[in-house]
């Protein structure tokens, strides 16, 4: 892997899930030793050991997960991993660091109060404390890993500037996405992953996101769109009436949801994250109470809270945190396809479990959806991401849905197990499942729903239908903005 | 050298890790036995012959071990779904004073249905007894280590209530002996449990009636829908929910039994062997506790417990039996605890290996 990149410049690395974007910045940041190679910081050649080394010779890194510590300040955070002059010395000396932060933010414009505390901030905010961190230490190459994944479009439109600035300085900016209208609104040049191998280096203003599309998947893809418009939807199968359900945090995250997906329909939800989706996938299938509203299946109403009730009209459910909720880690693959089916025949005789007739519905599963695995006693958390998906997918369409919900299914997969999940998305949809498919992938939701309802702040703010429906129209929906009709 | 999680677990690791696990506790042993002018080897063989060879000696560490056996698979089954009852200690002492009860308010009637309901009102009173940290976790989430942990003191003072701060029921009040010496009413001696003698090994109805327990846990929690349900919710709640059952319900059930077969032990104590109510004998021999560290030697498993509970019992009989100047009881202690840290130190064998790199 070749990769070079000039002061004050906005790089961006560019590839799927697994090309090799985190190790490479692993490695850049000294997480990292390469078997082979090295790495040259301004003409000079330089061996990481730590991630102090990295930091020490100018490299800084904000990762997806931010390293913040909730309980402490904005500045005390900042000076946290300062081992320098200030953070040095035994005593704090909060009101220099305070003005040295404030100075900097107004710098880049990155909005944020020095004496709030961590767990009063945003998201968004978070983020800006973790890049003055960067900065505070005279980063002169700051790599931000997916930076606008926790974003609102707004909140990334304001961190494209604050990039913009940063360059403008003279520091160079590694930034990592998998999502090409960014990489195109923000980035000087732009190198292509690939399966752990830089697949090439061009810049920006000649790379269309076509071009880019296809370096980073390998060859040519379809402008991908469901074109064949699908079958006429039957009868509605799911439907919301006027849904209210709380957050975790005792706040209302559904707002007067309706919603209906009919027999053979695939409907995304679109949106950013935490704008309710969540919990819309957790109310339908009764893991979480409504405390409004209804929720009907087949016209009829399911028990309110009790995910039993669901699963008896008829509601899969592919849930969005797959290892933990949507298989029991601990247990071995056959006890994981017969999560929910255990309580009848063949699984089960009256109180008796059938374990010969458990371990042979396993291994029809692991043959039929091809789950790499040693055999069905293998415990599940051994499988890979994929793997595991094939398994949730296997149990819940073994149970013969009416409705389905599969909430971010391909999230962290390959692209062949993308492939697959869509696949059995179509399939599911061809046979008569109502399906709701919720994601944050707007390509994922273009390319498979009949129709897409858009979430913002709880509420649906949107409907389109996917045939008619462009790419902006809904980005726009998603940040809040007005109805475009 | 790194210390890193097994992909894979070959099936002999877990016998092997815990029989070298005890062979390197006796090595341990041996160089305690060494600096306190013990010769090892003889030591062991007087031990190994006090606790199971001697004439007689497998007989008594049977009925050490009975009361262990039932605390280590009350603790078990509550452990198996990450349910912390430490509370096996007062379930026990419940078990007692109900199973006592019967046996005094029964007297004059058939042995069996005497037998019947002392073993009925011990494992009536235990469940209730754990009832009260059941609800208080699945109602209010209370963490209910602590909760039954603080009623084993509760209910070890209603023990010396019973018998020495009051005249209750269960007080022998008849001479003046015994209001000196205050101590629990005798039970009649139809209220004796049978026990069965095979070729000079005497085994009492408490230890058969564990090893029943033992069966019927394991064929609950391996073979029925409710062990399926509570091995789910053991590994992850939220796929128990996802699933669709009843956590709650579960939590109370699993409790409730666990609380039921320590009050057994509690029962078995009285009928097969202290025919009183015998506060300070209870509480001194922390039968409770000694079940939670027998229930994680034996992995949760309901037959190792028993097996586990033997070699305890066995110890904690040779003990009693060589206890004198040239083997103080202590020694029994050190290695008990010897065995304990090289069993749970060998864990870590079992899921995690070590390798050797510079």
């Amino acid at each position: 892997m070749d990769f070079e990149a000039a002061a004050g410049e906005v790089h961006a690395l560019l590839g799927e899930n697994g090309a090799g974007k985190t190790t490479l910045s692993n490695i850049l940041t000294g997480l990292y030793r390469p078997d082979e190679g090295h790495i040259e910081l301004f003409g000079e050649h330089v061996e990481f050991n730590s991630p102090r080394d990295a930091l020490d010779a100018g490299v800084a890194m904000v990762h997806q997960h931010f390293r913040l510590v909730s309980p402490f300040t904005v500045a005390e955070n900042v000076v946290l991993g300062d081992h320098r002059d200030v953070g040095r010395s035994f005593f704090l000396r909060p009101r220099a660091i305070e003005s040295r932060v404030e100075e900097l933010s107004q710098r880049y414009g990155l909005a944020v109060a020095p004496r709030a505390r961590i767990w009063q901030l945003s998201v968004g905010e978070q983020q800006r404390v973790e890049i003055l961190k960067a900065l505070y230490q005279d980063a002169r190459i700051l790599i931000l890993d997916e930076p606008t994944a926790v974003l609102t479009p707004q909140e990334a439109g304001a961190l494209f500037e604050t990039i913009r600035a940063m360059a403008a300085d003279g520091r160079t900016i590694i930034f990592i996405s998998h999502k090409l209208h960014e990489v195109k609104a923000v980035a000087d040049q732009v190198t292509v992953l690939r399966r752990g191998q830089s697949v090439a280096t061009v810049p920006i203003v000649d790379a269309t996101p076509r071009s880019l599309a296809s370096l980073m998947v390998g060859h040519e893809i379809e402008a991908g769109r469901r074109q064949d418009g699908g079958q006429e939807p039957g009868e509605a199968v799911l439907e919301l009436d006027e849904v209210w359900a709380d957050g975790d945090r005792g706040v209302a995250a559904l707002r007067d949801v309706s919603l209906t997906v009919c027999a053979g329909e695939i409907v995304g939800v679109a949106g950013v994250a935490g704008n309710g989706q969540r919990e819309l996938a957790e109310t339908i299938v009764g893991m979480r109470p409504a405390t409004a509203g209804k929720v009907r299946v087949r016209g009829r109403g399911i028990r309110n809270g009790d995910p039993r009730g669901a699963i008896g009209a008829g509601v899969a459910y592919v849930p969005e945190d797959r290892l933990g909720t949507g298989v029991a880690p601990g247990l071995s693959v056959a006890s994981n396809v017969v999560l929910k089916a255990y309580r009848e025949p063949p699984a089960s005789h009256g109180p008796i479990l059938r374990t010969r007739r458990i371990r042979e519905l396993a291994e029809r599963v692991i043959e039929r959806y091809d789950v790499r695995t040693s055999g069905p006693h293998v415990p599940a958390w051994q499988l890979s991401g994929g793997n595991l998906q094939k398994v949730v997918l296997a149990r819940e369409f073994s149970g013969e849905p009416v409705a389905l919900v599969a909430a971010a299914p391909t999230r962290g997969l390959d692209v062949a197990g993308i492939e697959t999940v869509h696949s059995y998305l179509r399939e599911a949809a061809e046979r008569g499942v109502a399906v709701l498919l919720i994601s944050e992938d707007l390509d994922e939701i273009l390319m498979l729903a009949d129709r897409i309802a858009v979430m913002y702040e709880g509420s649906i703010v949107g409907e389109r239908d996917a045939r008619v429906a462009t790419a902006r129209d809904i980005g726009l929906l998603m940040a809040g903005g007005e109805d475009g009709d | 050298m790194r210390i890193e999680r097994r992909l894979r677990q070959p099936w002999w690791l877990t016998i092997v890790v815990p029989v070298l696990s005890i062979v390197v506790a006796f090595v341990l042993s041996a160089f305690v036995l060494l600096l306190t002018g013990h010769p090892p080897l003889r030591s062991f063989h007087r031990l190994f012959d006090a606790a199971f060879t001697g004439n007689g000696a497998l007989s008594e560490s049977v009925v050490s071990a009975t009361p262990l056996a039932f605390t280590g698979l009350a603790a078990a089954v509550a452990f198996r779904m990450n349910l912390f009852n430490i509370g096996g200690e007062g379930q026990l002492y419940a078990g007692a004073i109900m199973g006592a009860t019967a046996g005094l308010l029964l007297a004059g009637s058939p042995s069996p249905l005497i037998f019947a309901a002392m073993i009925a009102a011990g494992a009536v009173g235990g469940a209730l007894l754990a009832a009260i940290p059941a609800i208080l976790r699945a109602f209010f989430s209370t963490n209910e280590i602590i909760t039954s942990l603080m009623l084993n003191y509760v209910v070890g003072l209603v023990l010396e209530y019973l018998i020495f701060d009051s005249h209750s029921y269960l007080r022998d009040t008849s001479g003046f002996e015994a209001n000196v010496f205050p101590q629990g009413k005798t039970l009649p001696d139809e209220a004796t449990w049978s026990s069965w003698n095979i070729h000079g090994l005497v085994l009492p109805l408490g230890f058969v009636l564990s090893i029943a327990v033992a069966g019927f846990v394991w064929v609950l929690y391996s073979r029925t829908r409710f062990g399926f349900e509570v091995q789910v919710i053991g590994d992850s709640v939220r796929a128990g929910r996802y699933a669709g059952m009843r956590t709650r319900r579960k939590i109370l059930a699993v409790m409730c039994l666990s609380g039921a077969i320590a009050g057994l032990g509690g029962a078995s104590q009285t009928g097969d062997f202290r025919h009183q109510l015998d506060p300070r004998g209870l509480r001194s021999a922390n039968y409770g506790y000694t079940g939670i560290v027998i229930a994680a030697l034996a992995r949760y498993n309901p037959f190792a417990v028993v097996l586990v509970a033997l070699l305890l019992g066995g110890l904690q009989n040779a003990g009693f039996t060589l206890q004198g100047a040239d083997f103080p009881a202590g020694l029994v202690g050190v290695m008990q605890g010897l065995i304990l840290f090289c069993a749970l130190g060998g864990e870590l064998f079992v899921r995690y290996r070590v390798r050797f790199a510079w």
